[in-house]
């Protein structure tokens, strides 16, 4: 009878000891991202966020007095090394996962993480990540099947076009948005002038926007990362193409505005999270983000930046740090802007961990991103 | 037919650019039998140089002369006597795989004591457009073009036309013999390297305004350069540049014509036909079987 | 070698499978994947030490194999069909891309493979994205089932890193069995002297294309493992820089040495993780550490230690002449 009395002793001070470290102690929370890799950008940007907002809370006390500790691992932009961080980072137990950035990533780490019951923050914008019934994903901006319709619907509207071009880059994000696009297209009954596929870091656009020109479309959908958005945007212009230009967040960026230079101009497109918004608190975290690293952050730091403070609200709102109810608080919740400054701008989350938050339709004007229309929160 | 002109405007700026940078990785296997697999980092890197001078100050043609040296001194003589000295006389490959080490190496102290934004660079030739014929050639792509051609005439007119230039391809064909004619065999390949770094960082400052600076920029740039270097004819430098202009070429085309998705598969298709039927390169001559 | 140190090779060996078996019983399950994927690479690894090690010939595509082996996997065990089917599929179909790959290559010139290869990587990765209708192009195929082994589920981490182990341990005796046979040595003797393998009577062209297309197989092999490892795959994991990867794997483990794959894939999938610690600067230590590992030793880890084993054995020798030669005097 003895050693089983030892046991169950030692089995006893375990799990207070486990319970013990849930209640005191830093927060630890782990996060996942591109750091290197083809998608290096978007993870340094999301973790430069996060470490912003986890220094700020922790300057002022940390979360119901706790500190908090997040850990960084790299997912080198591949979905196997992504899926071993991500099994690393649960063995560690951590409040709450964050990451990957890379939709594909999120794909294969969301089961894992479900599985432990801990809650994932992640940074994809694939439409089909929160429709798989999964209870413990949750995003940090608007899903393309969001973003998507809003932009469709203003190319029937108000640009009117019958005909377009769509461009997207030959990767998860770009693949995702075309298909969503092109579906969108058909119930207005828009025609899909010509359909063009480009490479991640493609460097030269003259053959595809040839193509552009000789489909002759109304306007043109481009939806490629920052960086060959704006290399096409300049070669649009250098061959004289005249349609609207429009396009997501990635094509009217801050960051696009300074590598196309007056190219730019006239780009059009929706904005789910940018930080031109005409947002005081958004205008804010811009300053407190560039003077830290020394440049403007895309919609990727505030995303990460987002998390934190998503994270903040949630367990101030239950009063206690407990991984289990996390999810079940945040389902449903919405978090204004004038209680928690953190979240920038009011924000609900449904059921599927989708957020519903206000927009903006941009277009730069001289180098400038002006804001032509705020769509509302749904709810 | 004018959008074919388009085509082959564009094709032939990035082909030229290509170019250069294949000729500078035939001349490494040529004097030493270095395959580099770093050579898309090479041209990537002076870039970020450039930047770090000027960000220290400088005006913008100081930073291209300091720039200039940096990579001759880094990637030129750093590169010879640190890595592919003590490796050459074991033979190509561990070198081979040492360079893919490299490249991972620069590209990751790019990102980190860079950034891992891209940044944008600027052109050495004004921005606009010129009207020629009634075609819109962007200033850029002309000078691109422009300039790539001075570089490889003046670097054939040195090969071939130089005391230097036949000494240093003495060296390529034949070490052994150029040794016991008394040419400097060493200094000759020393030399061979600090023009490779040259031409990379002179292929930097021309492509980086288009291809904007960022640490992975490389990695395309790289394998193109292999494949012209491949299908141009690997023991020649005229090959080289044919190499680089044909794919320039050929990749825009395929885009246009053939199919975007699948545009990067045209110039390999080109690459397996030609060592199929003509293993030594379009211009290459055919080597003799080393076995 | 001695009959000590015969036994002495045999007890580490022994030691070592024990270990591969029950230590990792301990590990939680980052570190049993960890060790599945070391397992794994090892495969794809041998595969390529055949080819590079044993036959002389750079290989551009064992990542494309990889690729190939992977989507094998997934698309017929996500059909239904049982992972040892899927397997042999993807060393059929390895196998015969192998050989008609390698055909025309090896019959222009020697080291045409590695351009030939190299093209290919490209389009191999092209097709896993752009035909959509097969391989669910970007957005990968998920979900994919791991396997019952006697009846048993292996879909936690301990079964299935077995599987892994297991497929590793069949994989190992194979080479080992085929180095050994007279193939084996016709392999070995292309590389140390193709003239002269010729010259007497070696088929040179058949066996280099054989142990490249065999390399090849053991990709695919060490694919239709990695399907049900990650459960999930797309094509950005099956690119060039996969197969450079793998070569550097077997040019840092030694290659020609029978164990090399193993330590090669062992530093590029713990390495990086032991330096972790560094934060950002850890895969450009890493680089560092292969180039520094290369300047000292270019035929890899196995290679220090065979100088050092040589060096041993020398000077061991001339130790016994030493000993020898007063005696010899002696008898005079």
């Amino acid at each position: 009878m003895k050693p089983f009395g030892l046991a169950a002793i030692l089995f006893a001070a375990l799990a207070a000891g486990t319970a013990f470290a849930q209640s005191s102690g830093p927060i630890k929370l782990a996060d996942v991202a591109e750091l290197s890799g083809g998608g290096a950008t978007v993870g340094n940007n999301w973790k430069n966020g996060i470490d912003l907002a986890v220094e700020e809370i922790n300057a002022k006390g940390g979360i119901l007095g706790r500190k908090i500790e997040v850990t960084h691992a790299d997912s080198q932009s591949n979905p196997g090394v992504a899926r071993a961080q991500v099994q690393k980072a649960l063995d560690s137990e951590p409040y709450v996962l964050l990451g990957p950035g890379y939709s594909g990533s999120v794909k294969v780490t969301a089961p894992l993480v479900a599985e432990a019951g801990i809650t994932q923050i992640m940074g994809g914008e694939a439409a089909e990540l929160t429709q798989a019934g999964n209870k413990f994903l949750f995003r940090t901006s608007f899903g393309q099947q969001s973003s998507m319709p809003k932009v469709a619907k203003y190319i029937n509207d108000e640009v009117k076009a019958k005909s377009v071009a769509v461009v997207w880059v030959n990767n998860d994000f770009g693949r995702g948005g075309r298909d969503v696009i092109t579906k969108e297209f058909g119930g207005y009954g828009i025609k899909v002038a010509a359909d063009i596929s480009t490479e991640a870091g493609q460097a030269d656009f003259a053959a595809d926007v040839s193509k552009i020109k000789a489909a002759n479309p109304d306007a043109v959908f481009i939806y490629l990362n920052e960086e060959e958005s704006a290399r096409i945007l300049k070669e649009l212009k250098r061959q004289g193409v005249t349609a609207p230009l429009i396009g997501e967040t990635t094509l009217v960026g801050q960051k696009v505005i300074e590598l196309a230079g007056d190219a730019a101009n006239g780009a059009r497109g929706h904005v789910g999270l940018t930080t031109d918004a005409p947002v005081e608190l958004i205008k804010q975290f811009r300053d407190k983000f560039s003077k830290k690293y020394n440049y403007v952050p895309d919609h990727n730091g505030i995303k990460g930046y987002l998390a934190i403070y998503m994270i903040k609200a949630t367990t101030e709102k239950m009063g206690k740090v407990d991984p289990k109810a996390f999810a079940d608080t945040l389902h449903g919740l919405t978090i204004k802007a004038a209680d928690e400054p953190g979240i920038l701008m009011d924000v609900t989350f449904d059921q599927n961990g989708d957020i519903d938050r206000q927009g903006f339709l941009v277009e730069v004007v001289e180098g400038k991103q002006v804001v032509k229309q705020v769509l509302p929160k749904l709810h | 037919m004018s959008n074919l002109l388009d085509l082959l405007v564009a094709g032939l700026a990035t082909g030229a650019i290509y170019a250069i940078v294949a000729v500078g990785f035939t001349l490494l296997w040529q004097t030493s039998q270095t395959i580099n697999f770093a050579q898309g980092e090479f041209v990537m890197l002076p870039a970020f140089l450039m930047l770090a001078v000027m960000h220290a100050g400088a005006p913008f043609w100081l930073a291209i002369i300091i720039g200039i040296l940096l990579s001759m001194l880094l990637l030129g003589l750093g590169f010879k006597m640190l890595l592919v000295d003590p490796m050459l006389r074991h033979g190509v490959l561990p070198l081979a795989i040492a360079t893919m080490a490299l490249a991972i190496g620069i590209k990751e102290a790019v990102k980190q004591f860079f950034s891992a934004e891209a940044s944008p660079f600027p052109s050495i030739v004004p921005a606009g457009d010129l009207s020629i014929f009634g075609r819109v050639v962007s200033l850029q792509s002309l000078g691109v073009l422009v300039l790539a051609i001075l570089a490889v005439v003046g670097l054939t007119a040195l090969l071939n036309r130089t005391s230097l230039g036949h000494q240093m391809q003495a060296v390529a064909q034949n070490p052994t013999v150029a040794r016991i004619i008394g040419i400097p065999v060493e200094r000759m390949i020393l030399l061979t390297f600090l023009i490779n770094a040259f031409l990379v960082a002179l292929a930097s400052l021309l492509i980086t305004p288009i291809y904007l600076a960022k640490f992975s920029s490389g990695e395309v740039l790289g394998q193109a350069a292999f494949i012209a270097a491949i299908v141009g004819g690997f023991n020649q430098v005229r090959g080289a540049i044919a190499g680089g202009l044909l794919i320039g070429v050929v990749d825009n085309l395929a885009a246009a014509y053939i199919s975007t998705q699948y545009r990067a598969a045209v110039p390999m298709i080109l690459l397996v036909v030609v060592i199929l039927f003509r293993p030594q390169g379009l211009l290459g001559r055919p080597e003799e079987r080393t076995v | 070698m001695t009959a000590a140190a015969k036994y002495l090779r045999i007890a580490l060996g022994v030691a070592a499978v024990l270990a591969l078996i029950l230590v990792p019983a301990t590990f939680n399950r980052y570190g049993l994947y960890i060790l599945s994927q070391w397992a794994v690479m090892s495969i794809a690894a041998m595969g390529l030490n055949l080819t590079l090690g044993y036959a002389g010939q750079v290989s551009l595509a064992q990542g494309a194999f990889v690729g190939i082996g992977a989507y094998a996997g997934a698309i017929l065990t996500t059909q239904g069909f049982p992972l040892i089917a899927a397997t042999a599929v993807a060393i059929v179909l390895c196998f015969a891309i192998g050989w008609l790959l390698g055909y025309p290559a090896l019959r222009v010139q020697h080291h045409y493979l590695a351009f030939v290869t190299l093209a290919f990587s490209t389009l191999a990765f092209l097709v896993f994205r752009n035909e959509s209708w097969l391989t669910g192009g970007i957005y990968g195929i998920s979900n994919i089932p791991r396997p019952h082994v006697f009846g048993m589920a292996t879909s936690k981490p301990l079964p299935f890193y077995y599987v892994c182990l297991g497929a590793l341990a069949i994989v190992t005796a194979a080479v080992w069995w085929l180095i050994r046979s007279p193939w084996g040595r016709a392999f070995m003797a292309l590389r140390e002297n193709p003239v002269r393998a010729l010259s007497l009577g070696v088929d040179t062209r058949r066996y280099t294309l054989m142990a490249f297309a065999i390399g090849s197989a053991l990709g695919g092999v060490a694919g239709a493992l990695y399907a049900p490892l990650t459960q999930y795959i797309d094509p950005v994991p099956f690119n060039l820089s996969l197969s450079l990867d793998l070569l550097m794997m077997v040019i840092v483990g030694g290659s020609g040495f029978f164990f090399g794959p193993f330590l090669g894939t062992m530093i590029a999938v713990l390495l990086p993780e032991w330096l972790r610690f560094t934060q950002g600067y850890y895969l450009m230590l890493y680089a560092i550490a292969v180039i520094l590992l290369l300047i000292w030793s270019p035929s890899g880890i196995l290679g220090i230690l065979d100088r050092y084993l040589t060096q041993r054995r020398t000077r061991a020798a001339s130790a016994l002449r030493a000993v020898a030669k007063p005696k010899l005097e002696v008898a005079q």
